[in-house]
């Protein structure tokens, strides 16, 4: 046995160690486990939202959804103010940053020269590594300033005859929050983009080029439409980033519960309530309805993130289908 | 083709809108990195006066009172990032290996994969509420620990995703050239496979861990905050994110400058560690080929 | 031991077979006399599905040991279906599956209680492209044999030498075992692997196109290395270049659209071919 050399074993030396299949049991059970917790948390979310949510569910009931009081000394809360605020203030986000995060895609992928390339991608991954609260902070004490002395004055002068515009220029509002929401989805929604349109077959783009089309004409004709789907699933993910984000929206945007037509106003979204009041929340009913209105956020948001995700995936099995 | 479709002023037009939207593209690229610099220039030039020897030494003044420091947040994020890390890595680690390895093709696969994904934008101020009702209520009390399961919690889809991701780029080639040998798959697994891809699942935790140290909204109710040293996980931690928070909207001109500082040294250690994240993987890359 | 065959093999083989032999099976073996010769694997009407998509029909065939036996035939004929039905390899995946029986010193490998990993102990395995794990030079060799075995450091020492000696790849190594195994070339890797594989000392080594992503010297190196190996192990070679076969290989298998078509001496098959399909082929008609 110590000679080292044996000729290729006729029968099974003795030194073998036994098999052992049940580690690999062992490792497929406790991964699949762990598959099963993260499956698990999602949906414990889910119920503990709802169960702690269950007291105001059940004292307002659907008038919850549109009920715009927001009072804790009578204890009476409704929703609609901060669902107006999320919405709209998304919504304006998405307007503001999709055209630009599709040019950046756009420079990354077919314009910029290789040693810009990375430099410029590192840059606008920075962009979103930057923390939410950072954002907030710079938003509060750099740019509402400039926006109330500024831009918003220019906007009351030029449209002010527009509802949209009217109020006192503060800085802090609807509009300074949805710019900054708008900086702080540009990277994702550009990352994606970039990614979707390394999907376009070479071929494709070649075959056009070929003709005689201009980088733009290929752009145009060629990669968006093929990428058209995964478009829509990359600004519906940064639209389901900005309907969650706390801390940037919290500095800026005023902390009002109203609606308003102005833009210039103060207001206020989910995320924000949540954030100012729900560690000074005292009675049941008003930590319930804070509970549930982080409930309804979270439905929101897995909602379009659920949709982003989905075009993603079919823009990928398209790709994946078509021959290269 | 004719010669008169190339010199035409169909021609120049195709040419000047060609020019036209490029300029535009390169715009776009131009005004994302302003607000990038913008910002970054801004924290340095506010936030680096107040980033003195106190600053990490000192705990923090009674409203009002200049001097002291943020010595007890900065140990505490941390304390919180540790610990967050050391329960949500493995968890992410061990899911995300399910993934790669036995869920490419099954249904339980393809639910995790989808809830991962969605999970990694889900909005973190949630995630504290969801933390709140079953951690801190029950307990009755905020706690650095309720803070460091909010910040694992976020962690873990973030984790899941580039394990998978990294473990499907190993080929399968090298699965089987060790299951050859007659190696037990968890062993293929954890000592050619995780090898193979170690660059790869260090800058997905490195990403992760950047991505929660920046985290200030799911701490406002879990790990509350703390002016004073504070080693007990059982008890409210201070943190630099949500000190940072307090500060800011104080009315206290040496608060707010503490603030500056908090958010600079925020903003370096998530770019820092980012930036790390990303050369261990071009390293491994450059390693491979 | 060895299962050594008194009555003529191609008998042997099909009476073995419960299922009847379908006529172009009769004649696949035929003419081939490995009397006197000791059969390291029995191949008895094997069949193998991907999904409900039969791969391999009815196949056949005696593995002789100690010599090199060639898998030949167009892609997608189950050349390298077969090969790793020998190690079990597709175990791996879902709806894989064999029937029939696949003997390896009488031993039904194919048998739900075979203990795979003890099986690719016994039957080694090198792939179309170099595999070598992310660790050093010396790792690869030793990592298999810590699987199997408790070995001292030293006898370890001695074995990964050996090992590397008898892939022809010591004296380019020797210098430089705490390096990565994949900082060596292309045909340097394959070699390393190949000193993986025979660490662990196997009765078989199966070889799925080993040099096929190896530039002509490399190739050479590796045909003048399987020449060698012969005299130890039992060889089972699947190659896409038939000239390769006809270099190497004592026996040769010619498999068509998940039939085998003919088996026999690799000389006769390339000589006098008994079947027309396999005349075709060798002489560039398909394929």
């Amino acid at each position: 046995m110590a000679e080292p050399s044996p000729a290729p074993a006729e029968n099974r030396r003795p030194s073998r160690k036994a098999p052992a299949p049940w580690g690999d049991i062992v490792f497929k059970g406790s991964t699949t486990a762990f598959a099963i917790l993260v499956l698990a948390l999602i949906g414990t979310i889910c119920v503990v939202l709802y169960s702690k949510g269950h007291l105001a569910i059940s004292t307002f009931g659907f008038k919850f959804l549109w009920n715009t009081a927001w009072d804790p000394v009578r204890e009476d809360f409704g929703a609609l103010p901060s669902i107006f605020g999320t919405v709209v203030s998304s919504l304006l986000a998405i307007l503001i940053a999709t055209p630009i995060s599709i040019g950046i895609a756009v420079f990354l992928t077919e314009m910029a020269p290789p040693w810009l390339q990375k430099p410029v991608g590192l840059g606008v991954e920075m962009l979103a590594a930057v923390p939410s609260i950072i954002y907030g902070m710079w938003g509060l004490f750099i740019f509402a300033p400039i926006m109330a002395r500024t831009v918003q004055p220019w906007l009351k002068s030029t449209l002010g005859f527009l509802p949209l515009f009217q109020g006192i220029p503060m800085g802090i509002g609807m509009l300074t929050a949805a710019i900054i929401l708008a900086i702080m989805i540009i990277p994702f929604i550009a990352s994606v983009s970039r990614d979707v349109f390394s999907l376009v077959p070479a071929m494709a783009k070649e075959s056009a080029y070929g003709l005689g089309a201009t980088t733009w004409e290929v752009i145009r004709g060629v990669v968006i439409p093929h990428t058209r789907s995964g478009l829509v699933g990359a600004v519906f993910l940064g639209l389901g980033r900005a309907l969650g984000e706390t801390m940037a929206v919290t500095f800026v945007i005023g902390n009002a519960h109203r609606i308003s037509a102005s833009l210039l106003n103060p207001s206020n979204t989910i995320a924000s309530t949540l954030a100012n009041e729900f560690s000074e929340a005292t009675s049941p009913l008003y930590i319930s309805s804070l509970i549930e209105l982080g409930l309804i956020l979270f439905l929101i948001t897995t909602t379009i993130l659920a949709l982003a995700k989905f075009m993603l995936w079919r823009i990928e099995a398209q790709v994946k289908g078509a021959p290269r | 083709m004719s010669a008169g479709k190339i010199s035409g002023g169909r021609y120049m037009r195709r040419k000047a809108v060609n020019v036209a939207m490029l300029v535009l593209s390169g715009a776009s690229a131009a005004f994302g990195l302003f607000w990038l610099f913008w910002i970054l220039g801004i924290l340095i030039l506010r936030g680096a006066p107040a980033l003195n020897w106190a600053f990490f030494t000192q705990l923090p003044t009674p409203p009002g009172m200049a001097g002291g420091g943020l010595a007890n947040a900065i140990v505490g994020t941390l304390m919180l990032t540790v610990l967050a890390t050391a329960m949500g890595v493995p968890v992410g680690l061990m899911a995300g290996t399910y993934l790669a390895e036995f869920g490419r093709q099954t249904a339980l696969g393809r639910v995790v994969r989808f809830v991962a994904d969605v999970m990694t934008s889900a909005p973190s101020i949630v995630i504290g509420v969801f933390v709140y009702a079953v951690l801190v209520q029950p307990m009755r009390g905020f706690s650095g620990f309720a803070g460091a399961v909010a910040l694992a919690v976020i962690m873990i889809p973030v984790v899941v995703r580039t394990t998978e991701e990294m473990l499907k780029l190993v080929p399968n080639s090298l699965r089987e050239s060790a299951l050859a040998l007659g190696a037990p798959y968890w062993k293929v697994v954890f000592r050619i496979c995780y090898r193979r891809v170690f660059g790869g699942l260090t800058t997905g935790i490195l990403l992760a861990i950047a991505r929660v140290s920046g985290e200030t909204a799911p701490l406002l109710f879990t790990s509350l905050n703390n002016p004073y040293w504070n080693f007990d996980f059982t008890k409210p931690m201070g943190t630099l994110n949500v000190t940072l928070f307090n500060y800011a909207m104080s009315p206290y001109d040496d608060w707010r400058s503490k603030a500056w500082g908090a958010a600079l040294l925020i903003t370096l250690g998530v770019l820092c560690t980012t930036v790390v994240a990303r050369l261990v993987v071009s390293r491994t890359q450059i390693g491979r080929s | 031991m060895n299962l050594t065959v008194t009555s003529p093999p191609p008998e042997i083989t099909r009476s073995g077979s419960s299922t009847e032999a379908a006529p172009a099976r009769d004649s696949a073996t035929q003419g081939c006399d490995l009397s006197g010769k000791a059969l390291r694997i029995e191949v008895r009407s094997l069949h193998f599905y991907y999904g409900t998509n039969l791969a391999l029909k009815n196949i056949s065939l005696p593995i002789v040991s100690k010599e090199v036996t060639a898998f030949i035939g167009p892609s997608g004929c189950g050349k390298s279906t077969l090969i790793r039905c020998f190690n079990r390899m597709y175990d791996l995946y879902r709806g894989q599956r064999a029937t029939g029986e696949i003997l390896l010193d009488g031993q039904n490998l194919l048998d739900r209680d075979i203990d795979v990993t003890s099986l690719r102990a016994r039957v080694g395995m090198v792939f179309q492209k170099p595999t070598p794990f992310p660790m050093s030079i010396f790792d690869n060799v030793a990592f298999g044999i810590q699987l199997h075995e408790k070995v001292s450091r030293s006898i370890l020492r001695e074995r990964v030498e050996q090992a590397l000696h008898r892939a022809a790849l010591w004296d380019e190594v020797k210098d430089k075992l705490k390096h990565s195994g994949m900082s060596l070339s292309g045909g340097q890797q394959q070699r390393l692997c190949i000193a993986r594989a025979i660490a662990v000392e196997p009765e078989v080594i199966l070889m799925d196109e080993p040099a096929s992503a190896l530039d002509p010297i490399a190739t050479a190196r590796i045909e003048e290395l399987v020449e060698q190996l012969k005299e130890r192990y039992t060889i089972v070679i699947v190659t896409h270049n038939m000239q390769q076969a006809a270099r190497v290989a004592g026996y040769t298998a010619f498999l068509y659209l998940g039939e085998l078509v003919e088996f026999g001496e690799t000389e006769k098959l390339f000589t006098t071919p008994r079947q027309a399909r396999t005349r075709d082929y060798l002489t560039g008609r398909f394929g």
